[in-house]
């Protein structure tokens, strides 16, 4: 187990600046999911830990010791990537083992290490196949393996996920949850995909453009995120953004909404931001719209509504009916909103 | 009603004029290209005197596999009577080295070029093409100088070395080309292993590219078989490949000119590359039409 510690890396590729002066502390055992659009740098950030990618200013620690300049099979690292990456003319046995063999560690060795990789992911069974003879499923589960059985302080994934079905998505998603128990490793994880971010996280980092937007646990993160750009990237649907000025007393005022959040900080153009699951559809509520559309999800359901010239979602809990066109009344969780700075895109200090 | 318009798909198919057209327009090509290799065949065993009646497309009227013998045996080139079978060996001891050699030396720089990407690789690759666009007529003599200077002119290790450099730009591009398609997360995932250059290529990359090394083997066989101007220069009196001895066979100034013999030693000298792509044939079509190994 080891930590990870980037100091002001800077990343130029093809002169382009993808990533700049950026910090980040990982500890040992946490697993750290780097989140964030297409192009963010994200992968890029992952490839220098990796060493993998030069970079072009700062220093990466790993377990104490720079290692900015080591070789990647130096650095402790065991990395498993999208496109699984294995060696298509070995078995698996031999995909697994191919990295111990180089560092010529002892056959005995490298037969209780695959051993006991193969088991922890149920290889057991596929040892002496080839990679064209496994399921996409499979082969990721070998190319998880092949990190294992470096026993190394860090692992790291690159959208190791993205390729398989839905369904074999949540899986293994939580395959990996259990092996970072058992393991206790520390994880660096790429993806794109919220739910991976916030089911596998100890903590996420939001990313976009090269800079980090927000670092924090998931809850914190989704909670409260720093600015119009995190709130909007997680959650599905995504927050409801009311654009509309904010006075001394605390009332918010738009076209379609009003409410009074009580005296707080910051006034003038604002950006209000409503979790779907905050806004409740009830006889009592203070507020009035018509239904547009209804996504039945079967375990819940969301609810567009009409309200003035914009659509807002609610989450329904309950199989409820609702017709096209029909009026419902409303109520917002005042206590869970956000607010945001309408020129800064920043979130205003709250409650 | 499905049988009825089925049948008419398939009469109208068989025997409309577009069909026709190119089934004439086939026919008469391979006509082209096969009578040539009919007269050599029928010509290569028929008796002088038979040749001497004057019809060439006849069948023979006594077959006999004498001037076959003779061409592989006895044939005079220059003084010596010796048949065309030294030029076999010659040109086996020429293509082997100058097939393998080349194809690893190209595997190694388009791995080099895919893969680990050296700072000025590109324009590397970039001078390396070019050189394939320049005659090789050309550079006969600057290669001539050259290989006298290291003292391998007019030998074995010659030869070998000026088919290698000749090879180098289709080689290396050919091998280039077929590991672009190979996913690079595969070398990271190779480098982080641990890894090092030749270590990769020879148990990651290599075992792989089993298409693009049959493809690479055909055309330097063939490439190498065939060559004669190369081989007359730089490889000596004791090496001189097939083709330049079928050369002097043909075209001995002296006695009569034995037709069957000629024929017979053209037909002996071309059956390497004939039997290579008769035998290979599919093999070729696979590795030029695959991105063929996934990751």
């Amino acid at each position: 187990m080891s930590n990870v510690c980037l100091r002001d890396l800077s990343i130029n590729l093809g002169g382009n600046e993808i990533i700049k002066d950026l910090s980040l502390a990982v500890e040992e055992g946490e697993f750290l999911v780097l989140l964030g659009p297409s192009g963010c740098g994200k992968s890029t950030l992952l490839h220098s830990i990796a060493g993998l990618i030069d970079v072009t200013a700062g220093t990466v620690e790993i377990g104490g010791r720079d290692m900015t300049f080591a070789d990647p099979s130096e650095r402790g690292i065991g990395m498993v990537f999208q496109s699984y990456a294995l060696y298509p003319t070995m078995t698996v046995e031999k995909n697994m083992s191919f990295g111990l063999r180089i560092a010529g560690t002892p056959k005995a060795e490298i037969a209780r290490r695959v051993a006991r990789a193969a088991d922890m992911l149920h290889l057991d069974a596929l040892l002496e196949r080839k990679p064209a003879q496994l399921s996409g499923g499979q082969r990721q589960r070998v190319a998880i393996g092949r990190a294992l059985v470096r026993e190394a302080g860090v692992f790291l994934f690159d959208e190791p996920l993205s390729n398989l079905d839905a369904k074999l998505r949540a899986e293994l998603r939580r395959e990996l949850k259990l092996l970072h128990q058992t393991l206790r490793s520390t994880m660096i994880y790429v993806t794109h995909d919220q739910v991976e971010a916030m089911t596998l996280a100890t903590r996420i980092v939001v990313m976009k453009g090269g800079k980090v937007q927000q670092i924090g646990a998931p809850g914190e993160v989704y909670e409260r995120p720093q600015n119009l750009f995190v709130a909007g990237f997680l959650g599905t649907p995504a927050m409801n953004f009311i654009d509309g000025t904010l006075d001394a007393s605390g009332a918010f005022t738009s076209t379609s909404l009003n409410l009074g959040l009580g005296p707080r900080p910051g006034q003038g153009e604002v950006v209000l931001g409503i979790r779907p699951e905050h806004i409740l559809i009830g006889e009592s509520g203070p507020f009035a719209g018509t239904v547009a559309l209804t996504e039945p999800m079967g375990n819940h359901q969301i609810v567009w509504i009409t309200l003035g010239e914009r659509k807002l979602s609610a989450i329904v809990n309950d199989n409820r009916l609702f017709a096209l066109n029909q009026p419902v009344r409303f109520s917002v969780d005042t206590a869970r909103l956000s607010l945001f700075d309408k020129r800064s895109e920043q979130r205003l200090a709250a409650s | 009603m499905t049988g009825r318009s089925n049948t008419q798909r398939r009469s109208r198919s068989h025997f409309s004029p577009a069909r026709l057209g190119i089934y004439a327009f086939l026919l008469t090509a391979a006509l082209f290209f096969l009578l040539p290799l009919y007269v050599m065949l029928v010509t290569s065993v028929k008796s002088m005197e038979e040749i001497r009646l004057g019809h060439i497309f006849a069948l023979p009227l006594q077959v006999t596999f004498e001037p076959w013998t003779q061409a592989w045996s006895s044939a005079c080139t220059g003084l010596s009577c010796d048949g065309i079978r030294g030029g076999f060996w010659n040109s086996v001891a020429i293509a082997v080295p100058s097939t393998i050699l080349p194809i690893l030396l190209g595997a190694i720089n388009g791995y080099a070029l895919s893969f680990w990407r050296p700072r000025g690789s590109s324009l590397l690759f970039g001078i390396l093409m070019v050189g394939a666009f320049v005659p090789l007529q050309v550079m006969i003599y600057p290669l001539v100088r050259v290989t006298g200077a290291m003292g391998l002119f007019g030998s074995l290790s010659g030869i070998v070395l000026v088919h290698i450099i000749f090879a180098m730009p289709v080689m290396t591009l050919l091998f280039r080309n077929y590991y672009a398609g190979v996913p690079h997360e595969l070398f990271q995932a190779a480098r982080i292993d641990g890894g090092g250059f030749f270590r990769i290529f020879a148990q990651v990359m290599l075992p792989m590219s089993l298409p693009i090394i049959v493809v690479a083997a055909i055309m330097q066989v063939t490439g190498v078989w065939n060559d004669y101007i190369l081989g007359l220069q730089f490889a000596g009196t004791d090496n001189y490949p097939m083709t330049v001895q079928l050369n002097n066979v043909i075209n001995t100034t002296t006695g009569t000119r034995m037709y069957n013999v000629n024929m017979a030693a053209t037909i002996l000298t071309s059956m390497v590359p004939l039997a290579i792509y008769f035998i290979s044939g599919r093999w070729f079509v696979r590795g030029i039409a695959a991105g063929a190994v996934k990751g």
